[in-house]
Order: C-alpha cells, then sequence, then structure tokens
C-alpha cells in the first residue's frame, strides 16, 4: 500500500507525521519526495547504498569564438534569457529554461548545451527499513520528474525486500511535484493547520485530489492554537463529505524529539499524541 | 526604492508572518509600502488585509496546435521538443499536443515547414491588484491547480508592481529552486525566516547557499526562538551571517496569526522592531536600483 502525506503550504507538520507513521510499523519504505527541501534524512540518518545522477534539465552556454553576434537567438528565445551586456550576448543561467531553440537556429553552432546535473537521488537503508529521497540542486528544475524518479525507486525496492507499506511524504504546493507524488496512491493525507490560511490552502489541496479521484484523509495539526478554526476546517471538511482522520495538539515534544533526531513514536511512545497518531494510522490504513 | 524578499527555504517558518508584519509596520509609519505576495502556488497575504481587488490579470502561455489537414505527421516537431510535449504516430497519422508538459518554448513552431503549427493561450494563473486604504499596496500571483511551474505568473507579479512605492515588500514562495531564485533576483536584499531546528537549519543552509550563488545580499531573522537548539546561532557565527532579528517563542503569536490578525497591531513591540529593522538594511543596503 502506498499512502502520500501532503500539505497545500510548508510547514504544517507533514514531514513529522511521515516519520511518526513510519516508525509505528514494523517494516516500511519511506519516501522523501519534497526534493526541493527533502528533511526526513536528517532524522533517520540512512546509510546510501546507491546513488543516481539526475538531470534536472539542460542549460545553453555561448562559445565565444563562434558567435558572429547576429542577434538571432535573442528574437527566438522566449524566456527573455538571451540579451546584449556591454556588446556581448549573454544568456542567463536563472532564466534559460533549457529548450534548445538557440543551439538549433544559430547559424554559426555557437550555443552548446550542457547538462544540469548535480541534483540525486539516494537509496539506503535505515532503522525501520529502506529509504529512498531526493535532492534538487538549488535552481534546477523539473522536481516533478525527481519525484518519478524516486517512487519508482521506493516501489522497487519494495518488491525486492518484500515490503507492503510505501509511506510517501510529498512537497508542499499544488503543482506538478504533488501530482506526482500522488498520482496512483492508494491513500492520501492532507496535513493542515487551524488557520485561515491553513484552511485556505487545505481546500485548494483537496481540489487537486478530488481530480485523481481519491478522497483525502485531514489530519488537523495543532489543533489547539486556534480550536475555533478547527471547528470551521471541521465543519467545511463535513460539508463536502471529507473525513478528517484526527487532531494532533501542539507540543513542544515534537521539536525535541526532532532535535534528538527521533521521530515522535521513538521519542515518547506513550505519550498522548503518539496514541493519537497510532489511533489515526489505522484509522486510514483500515477504513 | 528597495525591494526586499522575505524567503525561508521550507514553508511554515513565519515567511509570510514577517512579510505582513513588516508590511504593516511600514503603512503605520508612514512610509509608502507595497506587498507583493509571490507565493504562487498558496497565496496566503490578503487573508490578513482588509483589501478589494481592484484589478485581475490573466497571465497565459503560447501552446501548438497543430492542424492534422497540414501535417505531414515528418516528426520535427517532436524531435525539437524538449520536453517530450508532442506526441507522434505517423503510420497511422495521429499527431497530438500534450499541454501539460509544454513549457510554451516555441520550438516546434519554427521547426515546422509545412505550416502546420498555430498557437493558442492557455490560461496559467492571474495577476491580482488590490486597493488598501485607497491605494493598490497588494499584489498577488495565483497559479492556476496543476500547473506546470509559478514562474510565469510570479514574473508578471514583479513585472506589476514597479511603481513608485518606497519599500516593495515581495513575500517569496518557498524552496530554493527556480520560483524563489526569480524572486531573490528581483529584490535588492533578502531577509531569510528561519527556526532554531533542524529541519529549518538544513533548509536555511541550502538557502545560504542558493543566495551565494546569485551574489544577493542577505540576513536572517529567527522565528521561535528558545524552541529547538542552539546550532543555528553557531552557524550563523560562523559564516558571518547577519542576524538580523530574533523573534522569541510565543504561543499567543501562533494563536493571534492563525485567526488572520496582523499581530504587531497587538503586539507593539513588533512593530517598533521590524520597523527599526528596515531601516537598519535601508542604511546598510538601500537605494539601489535594481531593475528587474
Ligand atoms: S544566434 Fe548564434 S551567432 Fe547569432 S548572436 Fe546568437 S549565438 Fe551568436
Ligand atoms: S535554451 Fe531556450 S530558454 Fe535557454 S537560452 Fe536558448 S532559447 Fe532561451
Ligand atoms: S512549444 Fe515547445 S514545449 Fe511546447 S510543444 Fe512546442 S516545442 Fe514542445
Ligand atoms: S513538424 Fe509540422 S509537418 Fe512535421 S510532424 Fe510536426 S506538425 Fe507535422
Amino acid at each position: 500500500m502506498e499512502i502520500a502525506i501532503i500539505s497545500g503550504k510548508g510547514g504544517t507538520g507533514k514531514s513529522i507525521i511521515s516519520a511518526a507513521f513510519a516508525t509505528l510499523i514494523e517494516n516500511v519504505v519511506l519516501a522523501d519526495c519534497d526534493v526541493d527541501a527533502a528533511n526526513l534524512y536528517l532524522i533517520f540518518n540512512p546509510v546510501h547504498e546507491e546513488e543516481k545522477i539526475y538531470i534536472g534539465g539542460h542549460k545553453a552556454v555561448i562559445d565565444y569564438d563562434k558567435c558572429s553576434m547576429c542577434g538571432l537567438c535573442i528574437s527566438y528565445c522566449r524566456f527573455e534569457a538571451i540579451t546584449t551586456v556591454n556588446n556581448k550576448i549573454t544568456i542567463s543561467e536563472t532564466s534559460c529554461d533549457g529548450c534548445f531553440l538557440c543551439t538549433r537556429i544559430c547559424p554559426e553552432n555557437a550555443i552548446n548545451m550542457i547538462q544540469n546535473d548535480k541534483s540525486r537521488m539516494f537509496s539506503g537503508s535505515f532503522r525501520n527499513g529502506k529509504m529512498v529521497y531526493g535532492r534538487l540542486a538549488p535552481g534546477e528544475e523539473n522536481s516533478g520528474k525527481l519525484v518519478n524518479m524516486v517512487r519508482e525507486k521506493a516501489k522497487q525496492v519494495a518488491k525486492e525486500n518484500g515490503i507492503k507499506m510505501i509511506i510517501l511524504d510529498g512537497p508542499p504546493g499544488i503543482g506538478c511535484p504533488v501530482i506526482s507524488t500522488i498520482t496512483g496512491v492508494d491513500k492520501v493525507v492532507i496535513v493542515t493547520e487551524p488557520s485561515v490560511s491553513g484552511l485556505h490552502d487545505m481546500k485548494r489541496t483537496v481540489e487537486i485530489v478530488k481530480k485523481f479521484n481519491l478522497n483525502p484523509w485531514i489530519i488537523i495539526n495543532k489543533f489547539n492554537l486556534n480550536n475555533e478554526m478547527s471547528r470551521q476546517i471541521e465543519n467545511w471538511c463535513k460539508k463536502h463529505k471529507i473525513s478528517v482522520a484526527g487532531y494532533l495538539p501542539f507540543t513542544s515534544q515534537i521539536v525535541n524529539a526532532m532535535v534528538q533526531q527521533m521521530s515522535i513514536i521513538e521519542y515518547n511512545k506513550n505519550s498522548e499524541i503518539s496514541k493519537t497518531l497510532g489511533t489515526i494510522y489505522n484509522t486510514i490504513i483500515h477504513e | 526604492m528597495m525591494k526586499i524578499a522575505i524567503a525561508s527555504g521550507k514553508g511554515g517558518t513565519g515567511k509570510t508572518f514577517v512579510a505582513t508584519n513588516i508590511f504593516y509596520s511600514l503603512c503605520k509609519n508612514n512610509r509608502s509600502a507595497m506587498l507583493v505576495d509571490c507565493d504562487a502556488e498558496a497565496p496566503n497575504a490578503i487573508a490578513f488585509f482588509d483589501v478589494n481587488l481592484v484589478n485581475s490579470d490573466d497571465v497565459s502561455q503560447r501552446v501548438p496546435v497543430i492542424s492534422s489537414n497540414a501535417c505531414t505527421y515528418c516528426g520535427k516537431c517532436h524531435d525539437w521538443c524538449n520536453y517530450n510535449a508532442i506526441f507522434i504516430l505517423p503510420p497511422v497519422k495521429v499527431i497530438q499536443v500534450i499541454e501539460d508538459l509544454c513549457h510554451g518554448c516555441g520550438a516546434c513552431v519554427v521547426a515546422c515547414q509545412y505550416d502546420a503549427i498555430t498557437e493558442k493561450l492557455v490560461s496559467l494563473g492571474k495577476v491580482n491588484s488590490y486597493l488598501l486604504n485607497g491605494v493598490v499596496s497588494l499584489i498577488e500571483a495565483r497559479m492556476n491547480i496543476g500547473v506546470m511551474s509559478p514562474v510565469s505568473v510570479i514574473k508578471a507579479a514583479l513585472k506589476k508592481a514597479d511603481t513608485m512605492a518606497d519599500f516593495i515588500i515581495l513575500d517569496s514562495p518557498p524552496g530554493t529552486s527556480c520560483p524563489f531564485i526569480q524572486t531573490a533576483l528581483a529584490a535588492d536584499f533578502v531577509i531569510l525566516v528561519t527556526e532554531p531546528t533542524p529541519f529549518s537549519f538544513s533548509d536555511l543552509k541550502q538557502s545560504v547557499e542558493t543566495l551565494k550563488k546569485i551574489n544577493k545580499p542577505f540576513g536572517v531573522i529567527v522565528n521561535k526562538a528558545g524552541l529547538g537548539n542552539a546550532d543555528i546561532y553557531f552557524y550563523l557565527e560562523k559564516e558571518k551571517i547577519q542576524l538580523l532579528h530574533e523573534i522569541l517563542f510565543d504561543i499567543e503569536i501562533a494563536e493571534l496569526y492563525s485567526t488572520g490578525k496582523i499581530v504587531a497591531e497587538t503586539k507593539q513591540y513588533l512593530e517598533i522592531e521590524f520597523y527599526n529593522m528596515i531601516k537598519k538594511i535601508m542604511r546598510q543596503y538601500g537605494n539601489s536600483d535594481n531593475q528587474r
């Protein structure tokens, strides 16, 4: 079974909950799909068994020995990446989308494409099973594809090791990486916070999940920071026939566990919050 | 005019809290300020102000349309498309554009020698302008669900914001990839908001790396100080990174924020601290004229 844990906005506690789920059962494959800011390895310190280069796109580079300054490339580039700076044709690395058009039209063959090869995918073992995660190098795009690579690897590892449960810690947002994360999973959990922006982001996220014909579970994290807002979220869910899997309180224990590089379950198995997480997990798995 | 971006490697560290409260503090001290919400995937800033929408501009992208009458199924457009957005099966005369994958680069149009490709516009999102106390002072980038990248919408919002205001505050998208870089590039100075926890620390290091790469001056605000551990402070000292401000962890702040209130309105010390911080940044880095 594949469970994806997502949230419209970052910092709602997605990774903390993924870490808790991953330590509630015996043996799991944990995949960190938040390739922009992979974090779970900080808690579980996995031993790398495999490292793969991920090509996150291309960048155009000019060979000035060949360039005749005709300016053709400037007029063709739709990403405003090519300009003249001090009488020299210049390509902005941050604006180039890597579409190859300039290199194809340049009459002097003066433009080469180089690969972005700083991004990586890692897979290995941690104390409770296997772990797969991606790290997108700063400025490299196409994180949706890296997410797909992470998920494929996670499935393969699960099969090879006879592991039944795959937990996906998803990226924030509503774009391509989230869609890559939830396509074809069995269950989706949306983590939200009781705040005006929390509710707003949750609604946008529910909308995406519904497009995939999935019925998400909601977890309201830090519910006690604003009981009134928690009730509003609950009512909204009721109205839209979405089930709330449970409520987690705000507690500094969560931060303490993280500092000790532990999931909350490992840090204090008998705490209220650990028990609640156990109940939530069972609800999600069995219903 | 000075543009200041408020950013953080990871969401939820209090970026929007800092951005909206700095904006409020500037207005309160009679400085002309504008807030641009560049977090196009989850724009939230308007929830904190009593604003009226005055303008909504569509941001769109060109996408090819292939005429099956004119197409010879030569496959050149498919070869030239670096994003696999054109699907072609010549034996059965099938050619199709997968719009979700298209970046609108125009390569296929240039490739086709049979004039079989024209283009249409597809909406990516909106740039909304809002009135606050009679002036347009809030601009919001809002991406449509499922769009490949928010960058075009962010760029359009940044363009819209070029006005005469003394301060333009950019609420940056989270992460360290293109959306963040596009926002940071437009700023004169970047404030990174972080928390003293291992997750935030790891994200902070990544943001710092990125900002150094693009040569952008920056400083750090530690939010929820008192939680977690001290690793972040050692790092800032070692790397000689300016600690601009610390906001002590206070459960009341979290409660006020969650109700959609500007915290500095209730806790006036925040207004004074934020205003002084901005004045100091202005003295150190101000009045550069970033043309982007
Ligand atoms: S098209 Fe080629 S030759 Fe012409 S300006 Fe661009 S790089 Fe130089
Ligand atoms: S590869 Fe595409 S985006 Fe990059 S500079 Fe060339 S034309 Fe512009
Ligand atoms: S516009 Fe560019 S990305 Fe879109 S189909 Fe044509 S070649 Fe591919
Ligand atoms: S390049 Fe033109 S003619 Fe050739 S397959 Fe593409 S659309 Fe058809």
